[in-house]
């Protein structure tokens, strides 16, 4: 290729048009035709990569470009689709529905930060200074990770009934408390699922945390204690500092995560009562799948669009603006 | 650094001082706090972790009127075994149960053959586009899983180029599980960290790309093998949307599909015994191969760190 761009434009004059010619011969490599290619092993390594190519094509990047088209038109999968520009959009934005959906989210994000992002690091750092039974420890943290959301969902709706009886009034009472509706009460119902997402989720948190702390320099610990340092100052001064990329990587996939809540809002309450557990995916179910004489796609696309472009720029922010303290 | 060089190097370490020293736990203050947290620590876990899973298992074997009136009391009226074969043949459990363990196994051989062939080609082979598909593979770890989730579903309702729907079909679970980028990087990570000198060796002894793979790279990474496909399984175990959405005809779901009909069907004691039911595969697995579970949970961390 180089070679044949080289030549033509040196040629113009005649001096010159020889020692372009040398240029060319000495740069020639080796032509590359379809057989040398088979012959070096090109067509064997295409066809190794041909069930990612074809699986990742048709079923990631195929869908994601098409996510992009079908928030611009009308789709019903029986007429031909038409374009209708950003009036999914519009209708989306305008839809009453959407403020309650993202103010719940975020409520559900900031509540499950509070509730689980403490408590796996404090346990992790016990854990890790544990001397017996480590394997023990860890395993009974990951157990609730290990049960399928279905039935973890299910059995917490069973803890959760509001009866005298149900599983918690039964505990609470045996204090003297409640009973309570749990999920029956707006006040209470997303406060009782993030409880369960907590549940269901910290245990992998904690294996992550663990990880990282076996990668802590022991290093600077021995040359704490020999400073005399407390226990306290090398939780602060070593430990926390050394996990620092860690805790926001998994704050900021926390927030991607709850931001995409679905099952917990849709087993428990529906969205319910009064919309008061109602998110951004049950919205976009709602539109694509919700209605039985058929979705409203450009809808539900137009919304998953705005979702992910607001987290994409969101973690993108994120980044930015914990660069400086995550880095040294 | 990959998990499992930091696996190898704490062990090698194991007398070296951690977070709290040899000294530090000669202080009765650290002795008893840290100590006492941990105790706490762990009664906790027990109660939090295993509770709810014990209860499960209490409740599945106690008669539905006992449950409801007296949840919290152990057998006060002796116990129903009958739940459990009620569930597994009246309720059809059992199908369904056999109905999850078919697009399990579906599933993971989807996502080994494209981690283990996709990996090997990117990583070991490296063509000289290597990099632009490894990009595009990037890219779809930072896509949320919900943008693909309407589209997805119109491509197996209507498929380009195919003029058949592939609803109730259970290929429609089985090729889109395959398309998983973390599983293809955790693969690739792997292959990187592989001594080259041993393919070279090999390929100066004459093994071509296929010999290559199946004699030397395969068995060589059997660890990671093993982690993806426990984490295969359980996600395919723990699904629920996706085949909620096209796996429309009752008799072929799996039983996370059918626990939430089951649960407004049926008295809570079978229902309850179902979910015991479903829960076996991923918690027997889970104690068997706990190793690559908590390796692959930690390798996850690293690859997000």
């Amino acid at each position: 290729m180089g070679a044949v761009n080289v030549a033509p434009s040196d040629g113009n004059s005649e001096p010159v048009s020889m020692s372009g010619r040398e240029r060319a011969r000495a740069y020639r490599r080796p032509r590359r035709t379809p057989v040398t290619w088979v012959r070096g092993g090109g067509l064997t390594t295409l066809l190794f990569l041909l069930p990612l190519l074809f699986v990742f094509g048709a079923f990631s990047w195929y869908p994601i470009t098409r996510t992009v088209i079908m928030s611009l038109q009308e789709t019903n999968l029986v007429q031909a689709p038409t374009w209708v520009g950003l009036d999914n959009f519009r209708a989306v934005l305008n839809d009453p529905l959407l403020p309650t959906a993202v103010k719940n989210t975020l409520v559900f994000a900031g509540l499950a930060l509070i509730f689980g992002y403490p408590i796996p690091l404090v346990a992790a750092v016990l854990m890790s200074e544990v001397r017996r039974f480590r394997g023990v420890f860890s395993a009974l943290a990951y157990l609730p990770v290990v049960i399928p959301p279905v039935v973890a969902v299910l059995l917490w709706k069973t803890f959760y009934d509001g009866s005298e009886t149900g599983v918690f009034n039964t505990i609470l009472g045996w204090v003297n408390l409640g009973p309570y509706g749990w999920l029956q009460s707006q006040r209470t119902a997303m406060p009782s699922l993030v409880l369960e997402a907590t549940w269901a989720n910290a245990g992998g948190t904690v294996i992550i945390y663990l990880a990282a702390l076996t990668g802590v320099n022991s290093e600077l610990y021995e040359a704490a204690s020999v400073d005399g340092a407390s226990l306290w100052r090398k939780v602060w001064h070593i430990t926390l500092p050394q996990l620092r990329g860690v805790l926001l990587v998994t704050m900021i996939l926390q927030i991607i995560g709850t931001a995409q809540v679905f099952l917990e809002p849709f087993l428990f309450t529906s969205g319910g009562p009064a919309n008061s557990t109602l998110t951004v995916l049950l919205l976009i179910y709602d539109y694509a799948f919700g209605n039985s004489l058929g979705g409203d796609y450009g809808n539900a696309t137009a919304l998953s669009l705005m979702l992910a472009v607001f987290l994409a720029l969101f973690s993108w922010a994120y980044l930015r603006a914990t660069r400086a303290w995550s880095a040294e | 650094m990959s998990a499992f060089q930091r696996r190898r190097t704490r062990s090698d370490t194991a007398s070296t001082q951690s977070l709290i020293s040899p000294v530090d736990w000669r202080r009765p203050g650290v002795r008893w706090g840290v100590g006492g947290a941990q105790v706490l620590l762990f009664i906790g876990l027990v109660v939090v972790g295993l509770g709810p899973l014990l209860w499960l298992a209490k409740s599945a074997i106690t008669p539905t009127v006992d449950t409801i009136s007296n949840p919290m009391s152990l057998f006060p009226n002796g116990t129903a075994w009958s739940n459990l074969s009620e569930a597994w043949s009246n309720v059809e459990v059992g199908r369904y149960f056999w109905n999850t363990v078919v697009l399990a196994i579906g599933s993971w051989l989807s996502q080994i053959l494209v981690a283990a062939t996709g990996g090997y080609a990117l990583s070991v082979l490296r063509p000289k586009y290597a990099r632009l598909v490894t990009g595009l593979l990037l890219t779809t770890l930072f896509v949320p899983a919900v943008v693909l989730l309407v589209p997805l579903y119109i491509s197996i309702v209507d498929p380009p180029f195919i003029d058949h729907s592939f609803i109730d079909s259970y290929w429609a679970i089985w090729l889109p599980a395959g398309a998983s980028a973390f599983n293809v990087v955790i693969m690739m990570r792997f292959f990187d960290n592989l001594p080259r000198e041993i393919f070279e060796a090999a390929r100066i002894d004459g093994a071509g790309p296929f010999r290559l793979f199946v004699y030397i790279v395969l068995p060589m990474s059997r660890p990671i093998l093993a982690v993806v496909s426990v984490f295969a399984i359980l996600a395919s175990w723990k699904d629920f949307l996706w085949p909620l959405l096209v796996l429309t005809n009752p008799d072929i779901q799996p039983l996370s599909v059918r626990l939430p009909t089951i649960q407004s069907q049926t008295e809570l004691g079978i229902f309850l015994a179902a979910m015991f039911i479903a829960c076996l595969v991923p918690i027997g697995g889970f104690l068997i191969f706990q190793r690559s579970f908590l390796r692959g949970s930690g390798l996850g961390g690293a690859l997000k760190g």
